[in-house]
C-alpha cells in the first residue's frame, strides 16, 4: 500500500468512530441521573412550563429521531446551544478548545526536550550513576499525581517567588504561553517519565543490535550512528506511546485545568457535567474523540516515515 | 590459493580479552598471536564460545564496555589497541571492514542499501552525490546484485537472504578496505547460497587484493576457502598452519578429534567420532590444557600446564603435547 491510500484508508477509519462515539455520548447522556429541563428551571417549575421546553429541546421526540439528529447537526458542526451559558456550544468550545490544544501542545515539547536527551544519557550509561539518578528523578515525577506536583510548583514559582502567575490565560500571545507554562511543565513531568521509561528501554535494546556494530565497523562518526542508527530506529516504538499519551492528556486536562484555573475544554467539561448542560457534554465529547483520532493519524504517519517497514 | 609469502599485514601478539560480569571475568580469549599476509584468506576455526568472534571484535576494538584488550593488534605497523578513537574510526571501513553472520539483524531495517553504502562514502570518500550514487552502483555490480541501479533504493527487508549478504558485503566494501574480517558471513544461508557467497568473496579477494580473516565453525567452509588456519580452543589458539597440511595430519589432539567429528567427501564412508564433553568455562582458572578432560590422548603432563605453541612443521605449529603421537598416527594411517 502506498503512502496516499494508506492516509485516506486511516482517514474514512476515523467515520465509523466518530458515529460509535457519537452513539456512546449520546446514550451515556440520557442515562445520567436528572433531567436538565428540571435542572434549568429549579424544582418548583409548573408542569406546563418543563413540558414546553422539553419538546423545544426535542425531548419529546423518539430517542431514535434524537440521535439521528444530534449526528446531522455535529456533522455540519451545530450542537444546539449550551443550557448553561445560552450561547452556541460551537462557539463556547471555538474559545476554550485552543487553550487546551496549546497547554497539550506544549505539554508534549517540553515532556520530549526532557525525556530524549536524557533517555540518550541513560542507556549510554547503563547502570551507572548518572542512569541512577536520571531513573529515580523520573520515577519521583512519574508516581506524583499531577495535582499534587502542580500545587507545589504553584506554591514555590508562582506564589513564593512570584516568577510566573498563579492562574489564568493572559491576553496576549506571549502572556498565554506565560500563564500556560507552569500546567504544560506540571504535565510534562510525568509524560516525560512515561517516554523516558519506554525510550531508555528501547534504546538499550537497540544499541544491542548488530546494525549498531556494523554501523561503528563502517567508521561512522559517534554522532551518526547515535542518531541515525540508534535513535531513529528506538523512536519507533516510542512514538506510539507518546501519540497514545496525548490522547491521555487531552483527557487528563480536567485536572491539571481546574488546579491552575486555566480556562480550556477540561474546565468547561467539568462545569458542564455538574450542570447537566448535555450539548456540551455532547459536542465536547466528540470534538476531542476527533482530536485524539486525528493525533492517532499523525502518529502512525510519523512512525511510518521513521520505519518503511510499516507501508511496504 | 597459495599462501603469499609476503611481510604480515596485520600481526597479533598475545591478545587478550577479559569481559568483566556481575559474575566475575571471563577471560574469553588469550594469548592469542596470530598473522595475516597481504592478499592472504586466514580462517578462525573453533566451536561457538571459543573466543573467534571476541579476537575479530578485538582486532577493531570493536568490543562491549564491559571487555577489556591486552597485547597488541599491529595493522601495518601502528598498534590499534594504543591508536585513538579517531584514529581507529579512519581505520574501521576503510582500511578494515567486517561482515557479519546475520545480514538481516547486521542491515539497518529502516535505511536503504543506498543510505547505508552512502554514508560510509561520506565517512571515508571525499566524492560529490552523484560520484557516491555512481560508486553505489558500481557496489551492487560488483557483489553481483541484478539491476542494481534500482536495487539500490530498496530496504534490507525487500531483498532474499543471499541477496542481503551480498548487500552487505557491497555495503562493508564501500572505501575499499584492505583487510575484510568475516564473522561467519554463510551461516545464515542455506547450502547452495553458502557456496555462492563463498565464491564471491574469494573473488572479490583476489579482485581487490584484500586480505580476509574468516570465523566459521565449519571445517568445510575452511577447507574449501583459506590458506592457512588458526584453530581455537577455549580462547586461545591450539594449532595453526597451511590448511592443506594442518588438515590432512592434524598436530594438535582438539584438531584431530574436530576433523574426525566432520563428515569428508573423498574417504570412504568412516563412522563419525563426536568429540565427548563439553568446552571448559572460562570464568574460572583453567589449569593446563583446556582439552585435557575431552582429549583421548592425555597424559599427566598436560594437566600440569598449559603447553606453549611450539614449531611442529613448516609455518605450523602447535600446543599439544602429543603432537608427535599424532603425527605417526596419521603416517601410519
Amino acid at each position: 500500500m502506498n503512502k496516499t491510500g494508506y492516509i485516506a484508508a486511516r482517514l474514512l477509519q476515523i467515520v465509523p468512530t466518530f458515529i460509535l462515539i457519537g452513539l456512546v455520548v449520546f446514550v451515556l447522556t440520557r442515562l445520567l441521573p436528572g433531567d436538565p429541563v428540571s435542572a434549568m428551571l429549579g424544582d418548583r417549575a409548573t408542569d406546563e412550563a418543563v413540558n414546553r421546553l422539553r419538546a423545544q429541546m426535542g425531548f419529546d421526540r423518539s430517542i431514535w429521531t434524537q440521535f439521528l439528529l444530534f449526528l446531522e447537526r455535529a456533522v455540519t458542526g451545530d450542537f444546539g446551544s449550551s443550557i448553561a451559558y445560552r450561547v452556541p456550544v460551537t462557539r463556547l468550545i471555538a474559545e476554550r478548545l485552543p487553550v487546551t490544544l496549546t497547554l497539550t501542545g506544549l505539554a508534549t515539547i517540553f515532556a520530549l526536550l526532557m525525556a530524549v536527551p536524557l533517555a540518550l544519557v541513560a542507556a549510554l550509561n547503563a547502570n551507572r550513576w548518572p542512569d541512577y539518578v536520571i531513573r529515580v528523578v523520573f520515577q519521583v515525577g512519574l508516581s506524583s499525581p499531577i495535582f499534587y506536583v502542580g500545587l507545589v510548583l504553584l506554591t514555590v514559582l508562582a506564589a513564593w517567588l512570584r516568577i510566573f502567575p498563579v492562574g489564568g490565560f493572559g491576553e496576549t500571545m506571549l502572556d498565554h504561553l506565560w500563564h500556560l507554562f507552569l500546567p504544560a511543565i506540571t504535565l510534562a513531568l510525568s509524560f516525560a517519565a512515561v517516554i523516558m521509561r519506554n525510550l531508555r528501554a528501547s534504546l538499550m535494546e537497540v544499541l544491542e543490535a548488530e546494525f549498531v556494530e556494523f554501523a561503528r565497523a563502517k567508521g561512522l562518526p559517534r554522532q551518526i550512528v547515535l542518531m541515525r542508527h540508534v535513535l531513529r530506529n528506538a523512536l519507533i516504538t516510542t512514538v506510539t506511546l507518546v501519540g497514545l499519551h496525548i490522547g491521555a492528556l487531552l483527557g487528563g486536562a480536567v485536572i491539571t485545568e481546574s488546579v491552575f484555573a486555566v480556562p480550556g475544554v477540561g474546565r468547561l467539561m467539568v462545569d458542564s457535567i455538574f450542570a447537566r448542560d448535555y450539548p456540551v457534554i455532547q459536542a465536547l465529547t466528540l470534538v476531542l474523540a476527533v482530536i485524539v483520532s486525528v493525533v492517532f493519524l499523525v502518529t502512525d504517519l510519523i512512525q511510518m516515515t521513521l520505519d518503511p517497514r510499516v507501508t511496504r | 590459493m597459495s599462501a603469499r609469502l609476503t611481510e604480515p599485514v596485520l600481526r597479533v601478539d598475545n591478545l587478550g580479552v577479559r569481559f568483566d560480569t556481575p559474575r566475575g571475568a571471563v577471560n574469553a580469549v588469550s594469548g592469542v598471536s596470530l598473522t595475516v599476509g597481504a592478499g592472504e584468506v586466514l580462517g578462525l576455526v573453533g566451536e561457538s564460545g571459543s573466543g573467534k568472534s571476541v579476537t575479530l571484535r578485538a582486532l577493531m576494538r570493536l568490543l562491549r564496555r564491559n571487555a577489556t584488550a591486552s597485547g597488541r593488534v599491529i595493522w601495518r605497523g601502528e598498534d590499534l589497541l594504543a591508536a585513538p578513537e579517531r584514529r581507529l574510526r579512519e581505520v574501521r571501513g576503510r582500511e578494515i571492514a567486517m561482515i557479519f553472520q546475520e545480514p538481516m539483524t547486521a542491515l539497518n531495517p529502516v535505511l536503504t542499501i543506498a543510505q547505508q553504502i552512502d554514508e560510509s562514502l561520506v565517512a571515508h570518500r571525499n566524492l560529490d552525490e552523484r560520484a557516491r550514487r555512481a560508486r553505489a552502483v558500481e557496489l551492487l555490480d560488483l557483489v553481483g546484485i541484478p539491476s542494481a541501479s534500482v536495487r539500490l533504493d530498496n530496504y534490507p527487508h525487500e531483498f532474499s537472504g543471499g541477496m542481503r549478504q551480498r548487500a552487505m558485503i557491497a555495503i562493508a566494501l564501500a572505501a575499499e578496505p584492505s583487510l575484510l574480517l568475516a564473522d561467519e558471513p554463510t551461516t545464515a544461508l542455506d547450502v547452495t547460497i553458502q557456496d555462492q557467497i563463498l565464491k564471491l568473496l574469494l573473488g572479490l579477494v583476489a579482485d581487490l587484493g584484500m586480505a580476509m580473516i574468516l570465523v566459521t565453525h565449519d571445517l568445510g567452509v575452511v577447507a574449501e576457502t583459506c590458506d592457512r588456519v588458526c584453530v581455537m580452543y577455549a580462547g586461545r589458539v591450539v594449532e595453526s598452519g597451511p590448511v592443506s597440511a594442518v588438515f590432512a595430519s592434524p598436530r594438535h589432539a582438539y584438531t584431530h578429534a574436530l576433523l574426525r567429528s566432520m563428515p569428508s567427501g573423498e574417504a570412504a564412508r568412516q563412522p563419525l567420532t563426536p568429540i565427548q564433553g563439553q568446552p571448559p568455562r572460562l570464568d574460572r582458572p583453567i589449569v593446563g590444557c583446556a582439552f585435557a578432560p575431552r582429549c583421548a590422548f592425555v597424559m599427566d603432563a598436560c594437566r600440569a600446564a598449559t603447553p606453549p605453541l611450539m614449531l611442529v612443521g613448516e609455518g605450523r605449529e602447535a600446543a599439544c603435547l602429543a603432537a608427535d603421537r599424532l603425527a605417526a598416527l596419521e603416517t601410519v594411517a
